[in-house]
């Protein structure tokens, strides 16, 4: 029995396969409409994230499987103090798989070593969000039909953004990656991870402005910067407008560069751009669907060849 | 200078950051452990300027080298026998410890359940310690 707990869990051939099928559950969604009957879901959330449950729901419910579960830690017994060996316990006689999302860092890895069933993390406080690692992959797969040979610009909050750190780890097993980071001063990317691309002789640079950068990319990974991450209003309004992407930066990019955006947005991405075919910021959340069916399909151990 | 007499079965820790072995005799238990314990703190070292060595007249099956280990795994260990050094150990840093360090991380989920084991493991190639749990690494000396 295997479970996900961060995106490097998996070998790059075995995401290859997830990803081969999840494409082929995007081609043939009526051929897997079944695949998961009989089956459950426990979605475990101790505190609410409302894109990444419903995500999980849809993509079990595609699969023709039932869901069971919570979305705060107020409507579970986590209130009573129960711990999260414990609920994992009685979760794992309820239902076949979890995803379980939880404020504490670990916790999930944790359930996983008292599970009978297999837990997916689906996000542990600041640690690790391994399937929107797998949704961001898939994307970029997808559309562009490989995950090596590009120029990635990674925009924003690199310091505080766990889904940019994730997608950076990721990357590094591919081929001829190379990492714009595009950060104010106070959000750069933390040096452990500069250290780790040093040492892998992974090529990256770090720039201030957006716009000097943006004819290069291959494909454009935008975060949002909060207002709250600045020492002072002054520094915050000076730099905000520099990671706003509209249609005027858009004309410095390449014709087939692609947005991606792990969501939700404020305003770091402006709605005119949304009608830009290489705006893929909402079809990414519809891979996100593909890649959690064909994660509950591989956890399952589902022979999908009989399917 | 100070002259501390051989040990007749044991063994000897050298080259012990100075200052370092009263830690060791507490985390090694010692002063649980029915055996004759000599320390020798702020010698001089040709190595180290300053070194404690520790002499402890006692079976070496009987210590957690692991946790020497995690100490200082410099620490030169000469095993006793007959008076003489019979072997000299290596300190290996283990891969895993249990309940030695606490994990500091406010978000980790080992400070709100108790009864979690405090485990860490080790990070080969930086040869520094991490939890399990939330994967910070910790930064307190034992």
């Amino acid at each position: 029995m295997r479970h996900l707990m961060s995106p490097l869990d998996f070998s790059v051939e075995e995401l290859d396969r997830l990803f081969d099928l999840a494409n082929d559950i995007e081609k043939n969604r009526e051929k897997y409409s079944h695949a998961c009957v009989g089956k459950k879901l426990a979605t475990c959330f101790y505190e609410p994230s409302t894109r990444t449950r419903l995500s999980f729901e849809s993509a079990m419910l595609s699969l023709g499987g039932e869901v069971l579960g919570f979305s705060d830690a107020a409507s579970s017994s986590a209130a009573k103090g129960e711990s999260v060996s414990d609920t994992i316990r009685m979760i794992s006689c309820y239902s076949d798989i979890c995803a379980m999302r939880h404020p504490k860092e670990g916790a999930p890895m944790v359930a996983s070593t008292h599970s009978r069933i297999p837990v997916i993390n689906a996000g542990d406080g600041g640690h690790q969000h391994p399937t929107q690692t797998l949704t961001d992959l898939l994307t970029i797969r997808s559309l562009k039909g490989r995950l090596s040979d590009f120029t990635i610009g990674l925009c924003g909050d690199l310091k505080f953004g766990r889904t940019v750190h994730s997608l950076i780890n990721a990357l590094s097993r591919y081929d001829n990656i190379k990492f714009v980071f595009v950060s104010p001063e106070e959000l750069r990317i933390p040096e452990y991870i500069i250290d780790n691309l040093k040492e892998k002789n992974i090529p990256y640079e770090e720039v201030i402005s957006l716009e000097e950068v943006m004819p290069k990319l291959d494909l454009l990974y935008m975060t949002r910067v909060q207002r709250e991450r600045f020492f002072n209003e002054e520094d915050y309004v000076r730099l905000k407008d520099f990671y706003i992407l509209n249609k005027e930066k858009m004309v410095l990019a390449k014709d087939d560069m692609l947005v991606l955006h792990p969501l939700p947005r404020v305003n770091e991405i402006s709605v005119e751009v949304d009608d830009d075919p290489r705006a893929v910021y909402f079809k990414q959340v519809q891979y996100g669907v593909y890649v959690r069916m064909a994660l509950i399909l591989t956890l399952l151990e589902i022979d999908t060849t009989k399917l | 200078m100070l002259k501390i007499g051989k040990i007749h079965e044991g063994f000897v820790l050298d080259h012990i950051k100075a200052g370092k072995s009263l830690s060791i005799y507490h985390h090694l238990q010692l002063d649980k452990k029915d055996c004759t314990v000599a320390m020798i703190m702020n010698a001089k070292s040709e190595k180290m300027g300053k070194k404690d060595i520790l002499k402890v007249e006692c079976d070496i099956e009987e210590m957690d080298m692991d946790v020497l280990a995690v100490i200082d795994h410099n620490i030169t260990v000469n095993v006793i026998k007959d008076g003489e050094i019979v072997a000299k150990k290596e300190l290996v840093l283990p891969k895993e410890i249990r309940n030695i360090y606490k994990c500091k991380n406010p978000r980790c989920i080992s400070s709100i359940e108790q009864e979690l084991p405090q485990i860490f493991v080790l990070d080969e190639k930086k040869e520094i310690y991490r939890c399990k749990y939330c994967e910070e690494k910790t930064r307190q000396e034992l």
